[in-house]
């Protein structure tokens, strides 16, 4: 690329006769980040997103700075082209064609009225007392007094008795709200039911 | 004949069950359609075959339409979507200019295209011309923006993208469709700016 030839000329330190490619790559590199940074603000200028201030600072910078000039000018062309150019169009027969084929279709209802967020909410609320019932359960096997710095988890995994937890009531609490929330979907489905039962008729 | 008519009142309108009247939200935008679609097909019979199962998809889901958005980056969204989907089914890889699949694409499109660089007669052919050697990401989004008439936002909300990574993108497609057209037309590019 072009901009790659204005180089740093100023004493470069002895390392750079060992590592030349590195030096090169750098001092490149910012080169190159130095003219997208130009490039960037002056396409935020031409599209009209840059602010008050920074637009004020580019007006200068383009009549004082040959490079953001020239620049300017390439990008303001590039601009200019890609609005004069024109959209392609269908045949003539296209909106025909799709009214033709639109008739043999319905609007389909709205994803909203068959997705009840109520049951997504219950669902991720079951998952999310499930985990943190078993976190609080696996925390409470623990025994902190006895972990040293080197190893400070150190749960004995042979003390957590599965069988005992899954056997208790916590499964019958987490039993029972799954039954309520199951009662409570199934009540507000046969209400509904019974309101669109009751507006056919 | 519904030109006054917003997309809104059309939309509703619609909704009510007036069928009719979607023809003229067809109209509307059919052609943004269809050049967003000829940017991933590559192929006009494609093109025109997606761009009409991408209106009846629309027509079907406009129930889902909730406003909160114009009908433009609504619809657009469709547009991508169908694209992918198309692009997927032709077992091409369309996510990223990365892809070795799609450098393999756009060196066939840029053999394909010197053979019909003679016949470019005016600006408008020469930009879209040279469009159409970017990636299928790039042309859209630069299709989106010139074209489309959709702010980064709205572009963001299509793609799925944070507005600054949309303006990040913006920039490096605007800047590789700039040296696509100085790599084969800067003849042309040099006869513009003499005019």
């Amino acid at each position: 690329m072009r901009y790659v030839k204005f180089r740093v000329t100023k004493k470069m330190p002895e390392e750079m006769d060992k590592w030349p490619e590195l030096y090169t790559n750098t001092s490149t590199q910012n080169v190159m980040s130095e003219q997208q940074n130009i490039e960037s603000r002056l396409w935020d200028y031409i599209d009209g997103v840059s602010n008050a201030e920074e637009k004020s600072a580019i007006e200068k910078l383009i009549e004082s700075n040959l490079e953001w000039q020239r620049t300017y000018r390439e990008l303001l062309e590039t601009h200019q082209l890609m609005t004069s150019s024109e959209l392609d169009a269908p045949s003539m027969r296209f909106t025909k064609n799709v009214m033709e084929e639109i008739a043999k279709y319905h609007v389909a209802p709205a994803t909203s009225s068959y997705i009840n967020k109520k049951i997504i909410w219950g669902v991720a609320a079951f998952f999310i007392i499930m985990i943190v019932g078993f976190l609080v359960y696996s925390f409470g096997q623990l025994n902190w007094a006895n972990s040293n710095s080197s190893n400070i988890v150190s749960p004995n995994l042979d003390k957590l008795n599965w069988g005992k937890f899954l056997n208790n009531s916590y499964t019958n609490i987490f039993i029972m709200i799954n039954v309520v929330l199951g009662l409570m979907l199934l009540d507000m489905y046969l209400t509904r039911k019974k309101k669109l039962l009751k507006k056919d008729f | 004949m519904h030109g006054e008519l917003t997309d809104t009142e059309i939309i509703s309108r619609v909704l009510r069950g007036e069928q009719q009247l979607f023809a003229a939200l067809v109209e509307r935008y059919q052609n943004y359609v269809f050049t967003l679609v000829l940017r991933f097909t590559d192929n006009r019979e494609d093109a025109e075959e997606l761009s009409q199962d991408i209106f009846v998809k629309a027509y079907r889901s406009l129930a889902d339409f909730r406003g909160e958005s114009k009908f433009s980056t609504w619809l657009y969204t469709i547009v991508r979507t169908s694209c992918i989907t198309f692009l997927r089914k032709k077992k091409l890889e369309t996510t990223s200019i990365d892809n070795e699949k799609t450098f393999v694409q756009l060196e066939n499109r840029e053999s394909g295209f010197k053979a019909n660089q003679v016949e470019i007669k005016s600006r408008q052919a020469m930009v879209n011309q040279a469009i159409a050697l970017l990636s299928p990401d790039d042309a859209q989004i630069i299709t989106l923006f010139y074209k489309g008439e959709q702010m980064l936002e709205e572009i963001g909300a299509i793609i799925g993208a944070e507005p600054n990574t949309v303006k990040v993108k913006l920039h490096r497609a605007r800047q590789r469709l700039k040296d696509k057209m100085e790599k084969y037309f800067s003849h042309e590019v040099r006869e513009i700016q003499g005019d």
